[in-house]
């Protein structure tokens, strides 16, 4: 199956990502023979295998979870402090109104 | 500076410098030598000399001070260091200050080493070169028109230019072994979860680790010792403790059974493969039984791991929004523009790319045929190394098909520059340890590493393997 054009603006707008003309053309091109290699996945078996999402090994049930402590969080001043626009303590984004 | 970690605490010790001054000749010096290369981005001269006086004022009053004292060390730029600047390579975090250290970080200062710098990288540690940095490529310290590798490029160079005695890197898909292969310094990466990733700057997070650099296996191992262990902030850290990786090694790996993956070998040509098996033969002489071994899923792992790595950096790096941190582009007038803009101007090309793949794999229709599918495989990869560890303590292969290109001879093509990840991912999709120490070098000078394999948790076999090899070619060179 090939990548076309329509389908690179499309996962660009699924990704928020803003592309040029000519960075849609090298994405067709570089994301096509990316994926035309992905295809030999078809060619291994996988029926009966369950798909490993993390790597896994022997533990005891609870060993993922910490003591319900309480800890100092950073603090509202350092938490906005590299947002490119606060204030009063609050991220300052464009005015909502409708996405379109 | 050519020290090693031991000769830096006896030279504190027995009072033949102080830690201020091993602080301040290692800053001169990295400073130096960083035109050559450009693997530092930043130097954090007053960080580490504040931290060199308190090692000082330990050893003053008679005190330990850690097992880290006095030692100049190098991090990666995608590892955060509060009030210092950490940009992963990236126009988009080009001005970010964390507030907040990683846990790693927050070790090492605290076994008393000396943070002297950032180290240079690719761009959101995607890349297998280092030329995929924001602001320009590292340059091979051993040859200069060559690359370091990477993604950990600038934390290798540092390592093997002397300018840092041990560095941080972090490693997705073979980001340390590669590296150090190419600019001949011993790198590691631990089991999944040995080390906590909380404060590693996420690319793929189930395939992400932190691992050392160093100029010796025994420093890498002091390194890991200080680093690995439990952290309650990252819930994937294991709670297995922590064995003491250096005491142990004596040089005897007599009766150490060995594993050679017949797909690796098929592949590997040149001098690359002759220094490998000059390798393989070293250590059978040095008792080691060697055996074929058979790693079938080998041929599908390059597909599955650029479907997952991909797809997990599309989720992790939807948080450059241009709203909380970071870069924000000028011309935000609405929301929507705010995140497309902001995201289209902030990210390089390889980064983009990984996105749009990512993103293409988790859509609607292909996430059964790419990722589903690509999951299956990994388990499948993770399988075949649990049977073949069944027969072997450990697996030697090649770290890279060949040593390090010159600079710009693959940016052109990217899916080459995924397919010399071969021999690298395997191992971090199966979440083992695995290191690269130095086996040789071409007949142009170029390094070339010995890629040993362990299974998890089992980083005292490898260690012992590598620190045997390591002292037979010293002996050899």
């Amino acid at each position: 199956m090939k990548l076309t054009e329509e389908d690179v603006r499309y996962v660009a707008k699924l990704a928020n990502l803003d592309l040029s003309d000519d960075e849609i053309a090298r994405m067709v091109h570089d994301l096509g023979s990316v994926l035309e290699h992905m295809e030999q996945l078809a060619g291994i078996n996988t029926d009966g295998v369950d798909p490993m999402s993390q790597v896994l090994y022997d533990a005891e049930e609870t060993a993922t979870l910490r003591p319900d402590m309480e800890r100092a969080p950073i603090g509202n001043e350092l938490a906005v402090a590299n947002a490119p626009a606060a204030g009063n303590g609050y991220f300052k984004v464009p005015k909502v109104i409708e996405r379109q | 500076m050519t020290h090693t970690i031991q000769s830096i605490r006896e030279g504190l010790l027995a009072k033949k410098f102080s830690a201020v001054e091993i602080a301040r000749e290692a800053l001169a010096h990295a400073e130096r030598e960083n035109p050559k290369t450009n693997a530092f981005l930043l130097f954090s001269a007053e960080r580490a000399v504040a931290a060199a006086e308190q090692v000082d004022k330990k050893i003053a009053a008679g005190e330990e001070p850690g097992p880290l004292a006095g030692v100049p060390i190098a991090v990666k730029d995608v590892i955060l260091t509060r009030g210092v600047r950490t940009s992963c390579a990236s126009k988009m975090l080009e001005q970010y200050i964390p507030p907040y250290d990683a846990t790693a970080v927050e070790r090492i200062e605290a076994a008393g080493a000396l943070v002297i710098g950032k180290t240079n990288c690719d761009e959101f540690a995607m890349g297998s070169s280092n030329e995929n940095s924001a602001f320009g490529p590292v340059r091979n310290p051993v040859a200069p028109d060559r690359v370091p590798g990477g993604s950990s490029g600038g934390s290798a160079a540092a390592v093997a230019q002397l300018s840092a005695v041990v560095a941080l890197g972090s490693d997705t898909g073979g980001s340390i072994r590669q590296p150090a292969s190419f600019c001949g310094v011993v790198g590691v990466t631990p089991t999944y979860g040995r080390v906590s990733r909380y404060g590693l700057v996420a690319f793929a997070s189930s395939l992400d680790h932190i691992g050392p650099f160093g100029r010796t296996v025994r420093d890498a191992a002091t390194m890991l010792e200080v680093i690995a262990g439990r952290d309650p902030l990252d819930s994937t850290s294991a709670q297995a403790p922590v064995p003491e990786y250096a005491k142990h090694l004596d040089g005897n790996v007599r009766g150490m059974k060995l594993g050679v993956p017949i797909e690796y070998m098929k592949h590997a040509t040149g001098e690359t493969a002759s220094l490998i098996h000059r390798a393989i033969d070293e250590l059978r002489a040095l008792g080691c039984e060697v055996r074929d071994i058979s790693l079938p899923a080998t041929d599908y792992a390059i597909a599955s791991y650029y479907i997952i790595c991909t797809a997990e950096a599309s989720s992790n790096l939807a948080r450059y929004d241009g709203a909380r941190y970071g870069f924000r582009s000028k011309s935000s007038a609405t929301l929507s523009d705010m995140y497309t803009h902001t995201r289209g101007e902030g990210f390089g090309p390889e980064v983009k790319r990984r996105i749009m793949l990512g993103t293409y794999v988790l859509s609607h229709g292909y996430y059964d045929a790419y990722y589903l599918k690509a999951q299956k495989v990994r388990a499948l990869v993770a399988r075949d190394f649990t049977n073949a560890f069944q027969s072997v303590d450990a697996i030697v292969a090649p770290v890279s098909p060949f040593p390090a290109f010159k600079i710009g001879e693959k940016v052109a093509d990217p899916m080459s520059m995924y397919l010399s990840d071969i021999y690298t991912i395997t191992g971090s999709l199966a979440g083992i340890p695995c290191m690269s120490v130095p086996c040789g070098a071409t007949s142009d000078g170029l390094p070339v590493g010995l890629q040993i394999l362990a299974n998890h948790f089992q980083e005292e076999k490898m260690f012992r393997l590598a620190d045997a090899f390591e002292r037979l070619s010293r002996h050899r060179s």
